[in-house]
């Protein structure tokens, strides 16, 4: 059945997916994509900072409030697990990718036991007044739930995007990726610019924390789901392709909604992977790296 | 030396006087070593919230040692953790057995975690009580494997077949099916799609979905298409949450009469706290639910002792779904070993093969493959729930039963969309 109102209903709902999916791939664009740490740990991170905002609107605050309020936080928190990271492999010229990967592996483990043992195993939601409603626009019905995380994806990703690009502090860090020793001679310490930039991405998990709990309800877990959409998405915008990011979660998010209306929900997970695949093969650098 | 020999009488009574109490006022028991009973609960994982069942087990363990212990040894647990992973059950049914030297084995939870430990136990012919795994010993048929839950014979078709008896009262022609691609969910599907057919219904949508979906809006709007009057889901929590929202934030048919059937997540505190209001008018599966019909001073006695645990330890205070059974099972080992007078396999699983139990579900007798003889599957429909109030789910009439007949508090209000806005 190809009714326009289906089709159009499932593009829209694609775009505010694929932009939710863009606010959880974020952080990872940074560490992954710029600074070339494979932080697996990132959707588990995510999930922190939905408890985080789960917590405070405990006390009525609104999600997006507390996540606001969870940026500083977060950010701490970023700077602290890089300086681990760095003491433990970087420092002793260690820092190869298997080891690293399993540092954020047990990380991510500790993270879940932390909320299990904290939040309990029991699914935790918001409630706030817009969640549940939708916005009808002729044929188009946008839930609130979908549309408002959606926003949040822009908003942080052109924010992040004007600080690297636009201060000499997110120029140090584009930098940092690329040639270290030369940042060195520039006088700047690439240890504390990496700091820096994996506390700005740990800040993010907050923001995309707070869009994945009002899109439903999270478990301790929840970030083992995430994994292998939000790796495809930093893989397949280029590594370092922060906006290129964005524009590859809502053509997954597009991707999947109409796999789910048209063919079968059920290959809908295949379908980030099936672009992945497609996408490296006419453009091994990604869709928006630079070819090196 | 008369000193030395004083002061020992000394030290001996003193002993004998200390130690007194604790002999006068502990049961005693035989010297033989204690029965194990066995089990992995998913304290960590994606499971992790079924394991308010151990309290049920624990629970059963200080009822049975303070009565005295099974033929006069006390009864002791030994329970790991399965971290909700299949793949590590195997491990830790072995170490139960050929370590621990467990007499009895609980299953994990459900039919996921169950499976792998099935070939074991039929190879190695070991008695076992399983825990919510729908048609868990519908391929392996093992003579000693009982249900502790009320799925019934033929569970694999039948267990949801409340829903579908109530869709024909109501002259329901065209019903819809969605189920997650997970063992439990499918296997509930395809039943409802055999019944549904046995009952003359037309499938007009049957999809499945991956686990964890976040987004019904585009299968919501698909099943609108169909035009069913029926729509029979099975789902986990996280998706019948999503699902719900869905159904609000879309709009559903006014002709669909029924909704819901085999979604997990609307029998637990966490999400009967969430969505409250939003449940009005879904009819669901259940195994117990606080109506006149199944109130009994035993089942009012667990939840007296149960929920204060609960809540110390954060678990879902409610616990209606799973604790009791957990409970159940523990009286249906109790009864094969009292009634056979032995730990043996055989003769524990001939006593429940031969004999119906009391517990605190009510009586129960098997089928030759450890079913349940009689269904009893609770279909009840939530209603006039106002707030997130958990409390108000103890009180009748929140989760009317509408079947099974014999324990039938309510008769159903429809259509959904009406009695959504109830």
């Amino acid at each position: 059945m190809l009714s326009i109102d289906i089709l159009l209903n499932a593009i829209v709902t694609g775009i505010l997916l694929g932009s939710v999916y863009a606010s959880l791939a974020l952080g990872l664009g940074i560490t992954f994509g710029i600074l070339h740490i494979p932080n697996i740990a990132h959707p588990t991170l995510v999930v922190a900072g939905a408890f985080f905002v789960y917590t405070l609107t405990q006390w009525g605050i609104d999600p997006i409030v507390a996540a606001v309020i969870g940026l500083v936080p977060f950010y701490l928190l970023g700077v602290v697990l890089y300086a681990f990271y760095s003491a433990v492999f970087e420092r002793k010229g260690g820092a190869n990718v298997l080891q690293s990967l399993t540092l954020f592996f047990g990380l991510s483990l500790v993270i879940e036991i932390l909320l299990s043992l904290g939040f309990g195993s029991e699914l935790k939601s918001v409630s706030v007044s817009y969640i549940g409603l939708s916005l009808k626009l002729g044929v188009l019905t946008v839930p609130y739930r979908l549309l408002i995380p959606a926003l949040l994806a822009p908003v942080t990703i052109a924010a992040v995007w004007l600080y690297l690009s636009r201060t000499n502090s997110g120029t140090a860090i584009r930098a940092v990726a690329h040639e270290e020793r030369a940042l060195s001679i520039a006088g700047l310490n690439p240890a504390s610019v990496k700091r820096h930039a994996f506390g700005i991405a740990t800040a993010t998990a907050v923001i995309a924390g707070a869009a994945l709990i009002m899109v439903g309800p999270i478990e301790p877990f929840a970030g083992r789901y995430q994994i292998g959409r939000v790796f495809a998405i930093v893989v397949l915008a280029g590594m370092g392709s922060i906006p290129g990011s964005l524009v590859i979660a809502i053509i997954i998010g597009i991707a999947e909604a109409l796999v789910s209306s048209y063919l079968n929900p059920s290959w809908s997970p295949g379908v980030a992977f099936a672009i992945l695949l497609l996408g490296l093969a006419l453009r091994p650098q990604g869709l928006f790296g630079a070819a090196r | 030396m008369k000193t030395r020999r004083q002061f020992h009488k000394l030290m001996a009574a003193t002993a004998a006087g200390l130690a007194a109490p604790a002999i006068l006022g502990s049961k005693v028991f035989a010297q033989d070593k204690p029965i194990r009973v066995g089990a992995s609960v998913s304290l960590t994982g994606p499971l992790a919230s079924t394991k308010n069942g151990q309290i049920g087990y624990e629970l059963w363990r200080e009822d049975v040692n303070a009565a005295g212990g099974l033929l006069g040894r006390k009864v002791e647990l030994v329970i790991y953790d399965d971290q909700s992973s299949a793949a590590n059950v195997p491990a830790i049914y072995s170490k139960l057995v050929d370590v621990d030297a467990c007499d009895v084995l609980f299953s994990p939870y459900g039919a996921n975690l169950s499976a792998p430990v099935m070939p074991f136990i039929k190879q190695r012919d070991l008695f076992m009580i399983g825990m919510f795994g729908l048609a868990g010993n519908d391929v392996a048929k093992h003579d000693k494997f009982f249900h502790s839950g009320p799925w019934g014979p033929n569970s694999g078709r039948d267990w949801a077949r409340g829903f579908f008896d109530l869709a024909k009262a109501q002259g329901v022609k065209k019903i819809a099916i969605i189920n997650a691609d997970l063992e439990f969910s499918k296997n509930a599907a395809k039943g409802g799609a055999e019944v549904a057919k046995e009952y003359g219904m037309e499938v007009v949508f049957n999809q499945s979905y991956p686990p964890n979906t976040s987004d019904f809006s585009s299968m919501i709007r698909n099943i609108n298409a169909g035009d069913p009057e029926a729509i029979f889901i099975a789902s986990y929590p996280a998706d019948s949450t999503a699902i719900i929202r869905g159904v609000k934030e879309i709009g559903i048919s006014d002709k669909v009469k029924l909704f819901g059937g085999a979604m997990i997540g609307p029998q637990y505190g966490a999400l009967l706290g969430s969505l409250g209001p939003e449940l009005n008018g879904l009819v669901n599966s259940h195994t117990f639910v606080p109506e006149p019909t199944m109130q009994t001073p035993a089942i009012k006695s667990f939840f007296d002792r149960y929920t204060p645990i609960a809540v110390k330890q954060g678990v879902d205070p409610l616990g209606f779904y799973i604790p009791p059974f957990y409970y159940v099972a523990g009286q249906l080992a109790a009864a094969a070993i009292k009634g056979s007078n032995s730990v043996d396999p055989a003769k524990m699983a001939a006593f429940l093969h031969a004999n119906a139990v009391d517990t605190i579900a009510g009586k129960i007798a098997f089928t030759e493959i450890g079913d349940w003889k009689e269904r009893r599957v609770l279909m009840v429909q939530l209603r006039g729930i106002k707030g997130n109030d958990l409390e108000q789910f103890r009180n009748p009439g929140h989760q009317v039963i509408l079947d099974p007949p014999s324990l039938k508090t309510g008769d159903l209000a429809a259509p959904y969309n009406k009695a959504r806005a109830s």
